[in-house]
C-alpha cells in the first residue's frame, strides 16, 4: 500500500514455510499484497504491512499461518471499552460500530 | 424475483447522506435474499454482498451493463469486511442464503464470486461441502467488477487495497457527528469551570471563558477529525496520536496567535486541551483506516491515552487557575 506505513514489528503474524503446500490462496486474499508464491512456496514479503485482518489464515489449508485472533474492529473505542470491562471483569460491551 | 435499479434515486442519496453522517447508519439494511440486475439467466455470475444497505447499493450501481444474480446475506446490516471481521459474514452465512434462496434451481453453473474483503470471515473452500457452491474471491471494489467479469480474474490492482483522499474524505462526516455527545459534556463542564473565579461563580466571565473555550474545542475537532485523516500520509509520525497532537499544536498555536490577550495560565491551558483533544481524536480514526492492525493501535493506545489525560487534566488546572492570577 504505497504512502502508508503503521508500525514495524508490531502485528502478529507468523508463517511456517514448512508447512506451506503454496496453494497460494494467501497470495490471493491478502489486500496488502504481502505473500508471493515463488517455487511452491509463499513467501513473505512484507510482515509489517500486516494489518492482522486474517484473511490468510482463515484462507490457508494447511494451518501454515497465524495471525493475532482478536476479533476487535481496531478502533480506539473499541480498545477502551475492552480495557474497561477486563478491569471490571466483564465482557466487552463492543463500540458501536 | 426483485430487480434492482442500477441507478441511485433521490432516496438512495439521502439514505447514504443518512448512514455517512450515522444518524442512520445502525439501521440502514435491506432484507437477505436473492435479486436481480438486468436481466440474468441460468448462466449469469452470482455476486454476493452484506445487507447494509451501502454495501448494497455500491454493488449494483456498477451493474448497469450487467446481467448477474446477488445475493445479499444477513450480517446485520453491517458492511462486508467488518462483518467478516466480526464473524457474520462467513461461510455458513453464505451457505445458508444459497440453500434458502434454492439458487441450485436458479443457475446451471456452481460458482459464487465474493468480495476479496469478506476472505477474513470466509473460508472459501468449505463452501462446497456446504452448499454445493464453489466459492471465489472478486475485486476489492465492485467498481472493478465488470472488468473482473469480462476478463475472469483480478489482477494486483484489484486485489490491492487503496486510502485515496476521496476515501478517507467520505469518513471524515461520521468522525464529527459521533461526537455530539461529547460536545454536550464538554460545553457543561466548561461553563461550570470557566466561571470559578475570586467572586465565587461568576456567570458572566463563565459565558465570556467558555465561548473562548468553545472556540478551542471546534479548532481540536477540525484538526483532529478533518485535517488529519484528509493530511493522512504526510504528517509525521507513524502513530495517530503524534501525527494528532502534532498538528493540534500547530493549531493551538495559531489559534492563540489570532486570540485577544490572555493570561499565561490560560494560554497554557488551552494550548493542551487543543493539542490532547486532538490527539486524541486522530487517534481514533485508526478504526476507520484499512492498515492499521489491531496490536498496533493497542501499543500506540498504551502510550497515547497517558499524553491525553495528562495534558486535559492539566488544561483543566490551568483553566481553573486563570481568574486567580
Amino acid at each position: 500500500m504505497k504512502g502508508f506505513r503503521y508500525l514495524d514489528d508490531t502485528a502478529i503474524l507468523r508463517y511456517s514455510e514448512d508447512k506451506c503446500i503454496g496453494c497460494g490462496n494467501c497470495e490471493l486474499v491478502c489486500p496488502h499484497r504481502i505473500f508471493k508464491v515463488e517455487n511452491k512456496k509463499a513467501q513473505l514479503l512484507d510482515q509489517n504491512s500486516c494489518m492482522e485482518c486474517g484473511a490468510c489464515a482463515k484462507n490457508c489449508p494447511a494451518d501454515a499461518i497465524y495471525v493475532n485472533p482478536d476479533d476487535g474492529c481496531g478502533c480506539a473505542t473499541y480498545i477502551i471499552n475492552s480495557w474497561i470491562s477486563r478491569f471490571r471483569g466483564k465482557a466487552p460491551s463492543g463500540c458501536g460500530c | 424475483m426483485p430487480v434492482v435499479a442500477t441507478t441511485l434515486s433521490l432516496r438512495d442519496i439521502f439514505g447514504t447522506i443518512g448512514a455517512r453522517t450515522g444518524f442512520t447508519r445502525n439501521n440502514y439494511k435491506i432484507t437477505p435474499g436473492l435479486y436481480c440486475a438486468g436481466h440474468p439467466t441460468k448462466n449469469s455470475p452470482v455476486l454476493v454482498t452484506a445487507n447494509y444497505k451501502l454495501s448494497f447499493d455500491t454493488l449494483r450501481k456498477e451493474l448497469s451493463h450487467t446481467d448477474a444474480w446477488i445475493l445479499v446475506i444477513d450480517t446485520r446490516g453491517i458492511n462486508v469486511w467488518c462483518a467478516a471481521g466480526k464473524g457474520t459474514f462467513s461461510e455458513e452465512e453464505v451457505a445458508y442464503q444459497v440453500q434458502n434462496a434454492e439458487l441450485d434451481k436458479i443457475v446451471s453453473h456452481r460458482e459464487l464470486i465474493l468480495p476479496q474483503l469478506s476472505a477474513n470471515g470466509v473460508a472459501a473452500r468449505n463452501l462446497k461441502k456446504l452448499c454445493g457452491f464453489r466459492g471465489r474471491f472478486g475485486p476489492i471494489l465492485s467498481s472493478m467488477l465488470p472488468e473482473f467479469l469480462a476478463r475472469g480474474k483480478a489482477d494486483e490492482k484489484m486485489k490491492s487495497i487503496t486510502f485515496t483522499i476521496k476515501e478517507r474524505a467520505v469518513l471524515i462526516p461520521l468522525e464529527i457527528c459521533g461526537l455530539w455527545k461529547q460536545i454536550l459534556a464538554v460545553c457543561v463542564l466548561f461553563f461550570v469551570l470557566s466561571g470559578i473565579s475570586p467572586e465565587i461563580f461568576s456567570p458572566q466571565t463563565a459565558l465570556i471563558r467558555s465561548v473562548t473555550v468553545l472556540a478551542a474545542t471546534f479548532g481540536a475537532i477540525l484538526t483532529g477529525t478533518v485535517a488529519t485523516p484528509l493530511l493522512l500520509p504526510w504528517i509525521p509520525f507513524r502513530q495517530f496520536w503524534l501525527k494528532g497532537a502534532v498538528l493540534g499544536a500547530l493549531t493551538a498555536c495559531f489559534f492563540l496567535y489570532q486570540m485577544v490577550p490572555v493570561p499565561l495560565p490560560e494560554k497554557i491551558s488551552l494550548f493542551l486541551w487543543i493539542t490532547g483533544c486532538s490527539s486524541y481524536l486522530a487517534m481514533n480514526f485508526t478504526g476507520s483506516t484499512p492498515f492499521t492492525s489491531l496490536s498496533g493501535v493497542g501499543k500506540e493506545m498504551r502510550r497515547g491515552l497517558p499524553f491525553q489525560i495528562v495534558s486535559t487534566t492539566l488544561a483543566i488546572i490551568f483553566w481553573i487557575a486563570g481568574p486567580f492570577t
